[in-house]
C-alpha cells in the first residue's frame, strides 16, 4: 500500500456558446479535472508498479464524482469522456499507464451502462506542460460528432517527482458538428464501437 | 448573447505547499469568457459598447466563480481581473471592457468590496497567458492576499475577439509569512 498524496486538484468547465455559427440552444460543456500526486516511483527504476493502481482507485472514483458535480451532477447529460496523464521528468511514461485503470473504471462505475473505451494520452513532460485529452462517445466510440480533444495544463506542475491525472467528460458533441458518420441516433450500442 | 463564444471556470485547490500540508485548501477560480471585439480592425472612437459588455460580464462571471467555489459571495477574500486583447485591438478596448463598469456588478456579488480590483492587461495571439492579480477585496494593502492566477485559453483570443478575465479566492496565499498588513487589520 502506497499513499497516494496530492498537492493540488483542479477543475476545469468550458460552455461553448458558438464558434462563428448559430449560437447553440443547450451549449456543449467540456469538464476536466486533474490532479497533482506525488510519484512513488519517481528517480529510479522499480519493476513491480502495479500495486499503485489499487492505491489510485479511491482518488479515481473521487475525481470522477467531483468532475460529474462540477457538471451539475446529472449523469445522464454525460455524452463523451477521456483521460490523461502527465508524468514530471523523473518518473517513466509507464507511470502514466497507471491511470488506465483506476481512472478509467472509476468514470464507468460513476456513469453506468457504458460500453466504449476511454480514450487516452499520456506524456511526460515539464512543469506547466499542456496536454490534449482525446474524447470520444461514451457508448459508442465512433460516434463522428463526439470526437474531440481538450488542451489542459497545470501551471506549476508537474514537479520531477508528480504526475498529473486527468479524468475529462463532456455533455454534447462540438458545437456545430456537420461532418456525417456514425450519429448517436445510430448506436446499436452493443461493443462499444458503433 | 452572441458575443461570447464560450466561458471557461477554473477551480484550482491546494492542498500541499512547500511540503506542508495546508490546515485549509486554499482554494482560487478563475471565470473567463471570449467575446468578439466590436471596436477591432479600425478606429472606433465611441467605446460604449464595450463598456456596457463589461457591465454584463461583471455579473456573468463572478457568479460562475462563486457557484464553482461553493461559498456565498461575501465569502470571498481576494479578486481581480484581466483582459487580452486580440492581435487587432487596442488596449484601450481592454480599458474599455475593464475600467468603466466592470467593476459594479462584480461587487455586488461579493456584497462588498471596497478596494481597488487589481487588473492587467496585453494584447496577444491566440493561447496566450495572463496572470490575473489578486488583492483583498476590502483593502488593497493586505499584504498576504496579493496572489495571481494564471489563465490560459488555448483557442483565444482570435485577432477580433477579447479574453476576460477575473479571478476569486477563498483566502490569502499558503502559508503567507512575509508581515505586513493581514486582513484582521482591515478597519483597525
Amino acid at each position: 500500500m502506497t499513499d497516494v498524496v496530492v498537492r493540488k486538484f483542479l477543475i476545469r468547465i468550458e460552455e461553448i456558446f458558438h464558434e462563428g455559427g448559430p449560437v447553440s440552444a443547450n451549449p456543449p460543456r467540456r469538464g476536466t479535472i486533474m490532479a497533482v500526486v506525488k510519484n512513488p516511483y519517481a528517480g529510479r527504476y522499480v519493476e513491480d508498479i502495479t500495486g499503485f493502481m489499487e492505491d489510485l482507485k479511491p482518488l479515481g472514483l473521487e475525481m470522477s464524482t467531483r468532475l460529474l458535480n462540477a457538471l451539475g451532477g446529472d449523469k445522464s447529460v454525460i455524452e463523451g469522456y477521456g483521460k490523461g496523464a502527465i508524468v514530471g521528468e523523473g518518473g517513466e511514461l509507464e507511470h502514466g499507464a497507471l491511470w488506465h485503470m483506476p481512472g478509467g473504471h472509476a468514470m464507468r462505475a460513476l456513469l453506468g451502462d457504458v460500453k466504449a473505451i476511454v480514450p487516452s494520452a499520456k506524456k511526460v513532460g515539464g512543469v506547466g506542460a499542456n496536454i490534449d485529452i482525446p474524447i470520444t462517445h461514451i457508448h459508442a466510440s465512433y460516434v463522428r460528432s463526439h470526437f474531440d480533444a481538450i488542451e489542459v495544463n497545470v501551471p506549476d506542475a508537474p514537479r520531477a517527482d508528480e504526475i498529473v491525472l486527468i479524468l475529462s467528460m463532456t455533455t454534447g458533441s462540438r458545437v456545430h458538428a456537420r461532418v456525417g458518420g456514425l450519429a448517436v441516433s445510430d448506436i446499436k450500442g452493443e461493443d462499444g464501437l458503433r | 448573447m452572441t458575443v461570447i463564444r464560450k466561458i471557461v471556470t477554473t477551480l484550482e485547490e491546494t492542498l500541499i505547499e512547500g511540503d506542508v500540508v495546508l490546515p485549509q485548501p486554499f482554494r482560487k477560480v478563475s471565470a473567463v469568457a471570449v467575446v468578439s471585439n466590436s471596436a477591432s480592425g479600425r478606429y472606433v472612437e465611441d467605446l460604449g459598447e464595450l463598456m456596457d459588455l463589461g457591465e454584463q460580464l461583471g455579473d456573468i462571471l463572478p457568479r460562475r466563480a462563486v457557484a464553482l467555489l461553493g461559498i456565498p459571495g461575501d465569502q470571498v477574500e481576494s479578486f481581480g481581473k484581466a483582459v487580452i486583447v486580440g492581435a487587432e485591438g487596442e488596449f484601450e478596448h481592454a480599458a474599455a471592457i475593464m475600467h468603466p463598469k466592470l467593476g459594479a456588478p462584480f461587487r455586488a456579488v461579493l456584497g462588498k468590496g471596497d478596494a481597488l480590483i487589481p487588473s492587467a492587461k496585453k494584447r496577444a495571439n491566440i493561447g496566450a497567458v495572463i496572470d490575473v492579480p489578486l488583492g483583498h477585496k476590502d483593502h488593497a494593502r493586505v499584504r498576504s492576499h496579493f496572489d495571481a492566477m494564471e489563465v490560459r485559453i488555448p483557442d483565444a483570443p482570435k485577432k477580433h475577439e477579447m479574453v476576460v478575465a477575473i479571478a476569486v479566492t477563498d483566502s490569502g496565499r499558503p502559508l503567507a509569512r512575509v508581515g505586513g498588513m493581514r486582513k484582521e487589520d482591515i478597519g483597525q
